[in-house]
């Protein structure tokens, strides 16, 4: 596995290595003793049996001893939780939003980001909640994971040791796009991360920072859209958007069929109440991003559509 | 199979018609129904398997879209847990040598049991209907709140797995009263064989258990009709309170699965080691310590999902003493090997590659226990693997091994034991294939129900993949095998095995009463003096 980039991520390994390390011992114990009374007491052997009921000390040993080694296996992994229960004072606090199927996190300054950023060696708290269904935030790298349940706020925290980008998976099945609510953990340096968070020009260019206004192409992937549609022409679970601008479209309202052609109000309409107008042929699962999306994204996201050709 | 003098099985002028079979009320027949009906779903689960693992050969669709992977790993999940897994070892072999082994001619309440078989079929028609009109992507878990806004069949999945949980209850009721009323004279508590105190232990869960998962199922379906909002947090309701109903149920029927398979092991053991089990009361002690320890463990599934923290301690302790009643029994398996003549018969066989995979799923268990390893792992390909060296690794090849233990018993017909031996072999290597590489993913990170990877995953889904089609072909051998001896085997003796419990007693296959004089028990169940 690769290294642990978190305080917490080292009590976790090592409790998974003390703990596999024995299940090893203990398994090759069983294998091998197996596999010689096998080996040893085969009947081409000539082996006469022997009747042997039981041992009341054997069974005593191999009870006890077992409770003693699985206690100790208990107090281990139970000891790299506890770390976890509380955030140190003065954390840096992030909120993440959990949605179909993408993140956000807000910092305290207004910032939002779909990526998960960090300062190097400072504690950050990231409290956690959903816009629709339970969710899992987790990083591989900082061996921390937290489901997002909505109407609950739960907060995790993490300390990052080194700087890049880690993977940050959903990991608690959520639905069609679920395998494409991917993003990532940045960890920067102090300076680099201050910059970020002020909107300073000169942070990373290649990090989206919302504030500087981002185009419809990094929206269309950041909030989760690819998971269902496609721009080259090809139908997913909902409609390519492939030069859909001013065509017209069959789609069920209320349960009734009618003709409508695809305009700025009628792509607003269907980002912000999927299930008013569903087109004919696929299911009404879009999630509405009434109150998920702001005004200049809902913007910038049918200024995108529209230049699919 | 049938054929003229071939006991219950009819022929020779006897009822053999359909009717004769599916409205039977003998606990042979009824076991002959649920190992055909069982065994055809198995191969549906396999195929579904099969079609999920070939779908992540390269990325993005490759033979499905994301839509049909999530409801296809659904069913997987579905068909293989309530119409494989959990009925399999109590309503097949239950049911025909449950009432043998205790020197009884029936099961208690022999209607009540064909209406379970009933039952279970209009449940198992009822999931494959899902399967023609949408079927359900919630995950075999059909956890709230996305169960409840899914545009699929979600309500007649969940009811159909309500009415396999009906018949599951009317077969623990059954075993439970035969146990206690039927067993012949002589045959007390600590002489009967370890398989039937496995089923009974079984019994009991089923009974006290599947009630839970019953009134869940019901709450999800009036959620998704009428709104009532239990669950929903949306209408004030708690998706957590939801897991907490489920998992009740469902982690006390990992048990379901695996105790009777333990049986099996229990049996085939001391046969081919000609001598008595080690410990047999430490045996059947054990198996009543996993049914009652099994039951206060189930917020292990919960560790991350916001459950308090005393919760997690609490459930996390329990958790790792669980493991000792397990334990317990590996070693006592184990202690009957010592001073043994040990015969390497098929079932044995499977016996020991039983104990090999069971060993794994066990011990990967304690590190799923662990709070801290666990906060990594959970949801992983690491639990993934971890339950299906339990499920398919454990109860499933004890299945097999009890198939090819009692088959010949249930057919009066061998199968070929050297492609027997092959085909465990296949079976075993294509198994650890198939799921080892899956451990090392979940160490590394991969998420579980995941329709698409990252590259870095790449190469170890192959080699998992690749392990499929080697468990598939050893299915395919096992089976065909097995088939071709049931119909066309050899026939066999009495007692092929050497065995010294009531069913090595009777004719192979058994005359349509069990027992024509209800024996008088005077010995324990391996008391393999005179029969060596």
């Amino acid at each position: 596995m690769g290294r642990a980039v978190t305080v917490l991520g080292h009590n976790t390994d090592s409790a998974f290595l003390v703990i596999a390390g024995v299940c090893v011992m203990l398994f090759l114990a069983i294998i091998g003793l197996t596999a010689y009374f096998v080996f040893r007491y085969r009947r081409s052997n000539g082996e006469i049996p022997e009747d042997i009921h039981g041992n009341a000390l054997l069974e005593t040993v191999w009870t006890v001893l077992p409770i003693f080694i699985v206690l100790y296996m208990f107090y281990y992994g139970w000891l790299g939780y506890d770390a976890r229960r509380k955030a140190p004072e003065g954390a840096l606090t992030v909120r993440a939003f959990a949605q179909m199927w993408a993140w956000s996190f807000e910092y305290e300054n207004g910032v939002t980001s779909d990526r998960l950023v960090a300062p190097v060696g400072r504690p950050v708290k990231v409290a956690l909640n959903s816009r629709d269904l339970i969710h899992s935030l987790y990083v591989p790298a900082f061996r921390m994971k937290q489901d997002a349940v909505p109407g609950l706020e739960r907060t995790v925290w993490f300390t990052a040791e080194k700087t890049g980008e880690y993977d940050l998976f959903c990991t608690e099945y959520c639905g069609t796009g679920h395998s494409q609510m991917l993003s990532k953990a940045v960890v920067m340096e102090e300076a680099e991360f201050a910059a970020w968070l002020s909107g300073a020009p000169e942070a990373k260019a290649a990090l989206a920072t919302p504030s500087a206004g981002p185009s419809g192409a990094e929206l269309f992937k950041s909030k989760g859209c690819v998971a269902c549609h496609t721009t080259d022409g090809r139908p997913l679970v909902g409609p390519t958007l492939k030069g859909i601008f001013g065509k017209k479209v069959r789609v069920s309202t209320n349960g009734k069929e009618r003709e409508v052609t695809i305009d700025e109000d009628y792509i607003r309409r269907s980002e912000l109440e999927p299930a008013s107008d569903v087109v004919v042929g696929f299911p009404p699962v879009m999630p509405p991003q009434k109150g998920v999306l702001k005004e200049e994204e809902i913007e910038a996201l049918i200024e995108y559509i529209k230049s699919l050709k | 199979m049938a054929s003229e003098g071939a006991g219950y099985l009819g022929g020779g002028g006897g009822p053999n018609g359909l009717s004769s079979w599916i409205f039977s009320t003998d606990h042979k027949r009824i076991g002959i129904l649920y190992l055909v009906s069982i065994l055809s779903f198995f191969v549906v689960g396999v195929s579904l398997g099969f079609l999920m693992r070939l779908e992540l050969i390269s990325h993005g669709p490759t033979i499905m879209e994301a839509s049909t992977y999530n409801s296809v790993f659904t069913l997987h999940g579905v068909v293989m847990l309530f119409l494989f897994i959990i009925p399999a070892t109590p309503s097949i072999f239950g049911n025909f040598f449950l009432p043998i082994m205790i020197g009884a001619n029936d099961v208690s309440f022999p209607k009540l049991n064909l209406l379970s078989w009933w039952f279970y079929m209009a449940g198992a028609a009822l999931a494959l209907a899902t399967l023609a009109l949408g079927p359900a992507d919630t995950g075999w878990t059909f956890y709230a709140p996305y169960s409840l806004r899914t545009g699929t069949y979600v309500s007649l999945a969940v009811f159909a797995v309500f009415v396999l949980g009906l018949s599951s209850i009317l077969t623990g009721i059954n075993f439970v009263t035969t146990v206690h009323r039927l067993r012949a004279p002589g045959m007390g508590f600590w002489r009967m064989p370890l398989f039937v105190w496995a089923v009974y232990a079984t019994a009991w869960i089923q009974i006290v258990a599947t009630p839970i998962l019953g009134v869940n199922l019901l709450l999800v379906i009036a959620e998704r009709v009428f709104g009532i909002g239990v669950f929903d947090p949306a209408k004030g309701g708690d998706p957590i309170l939801y897991q907490h109903l489920f998992w009740i149920y469902s982690h006390p029927a990992v048990y379901i699965m695996i105790l009777p398979g333990m049986g099996i092991i229990s049996e085939i053991i001391p046969v081919f080691a000609r001598k008595v089990i080690f410990g047999y009361r430490a045996i059947a002690y054990s198996s009543l310590g996993i049914a009652g320890v099994g039951s206060l463990v189930w917020g292990h599934h919960m560790f991350v999902s916001g459950s308090s923290y005393t919760a997690g301690v609490i459930f996390s302790f329990f958790t790792f003493l669980v493991a000792i009643p397990s334990a317990i029994k590996v070693f006592n398996w184990v202690g009957t090997l010592y001073k043994g003549s040990i015969w390497l018969g098929t079932p044995f066989f499977f016996a020991l590659a039983f104990i090999f995979l069971f060993s794994i799923g066990g011990l990967t268990g304690l590190i799923l226990g662990a709070l801290s390893v666990n906060v990594h792992l959970h949801d992983t390909y690491f639990v993934v693997s971890h339950f299906h060296y339990i499920k398919f690794g454990g109860a499933g090849f004890a299945f097999f091994a009890g198939l090819h233990y009692w088959l010949p018993k249930m057919t009066g017909r061998m199968y070929n034991a050297r492609v027997a031996n092959w085909s465990c072999l296949i079976l075993f290597i294509g198994f650890n294939t198939l799921f080892f590489p899956m451990l090392l993913l979940g160490i590394e990170g991969m998420p579980r129900r995941y329709f698409d990877y990252l590259p870095q995953y790449s190469t170890l889904q192959i080699v998992s993949i690749v392990g499929s089609w080697v468990l598939v072909a050893g299915l395919i051998i096992m089976f065909a095998n097995l088939l071709r001896g049931a119909f066309r085997g050899a026939r066999t003796t009495e007692n092929p095995w050497g065995g010294a419990t009531l069913e090595w007693k009777i004719p192979s296959p058994p005359g349509r009463e069990n027992f024509e004089k209800i024996p008088e028990v005077t010995k324990g169940p391996y008391d393999f003096r005179g029969l060596r």
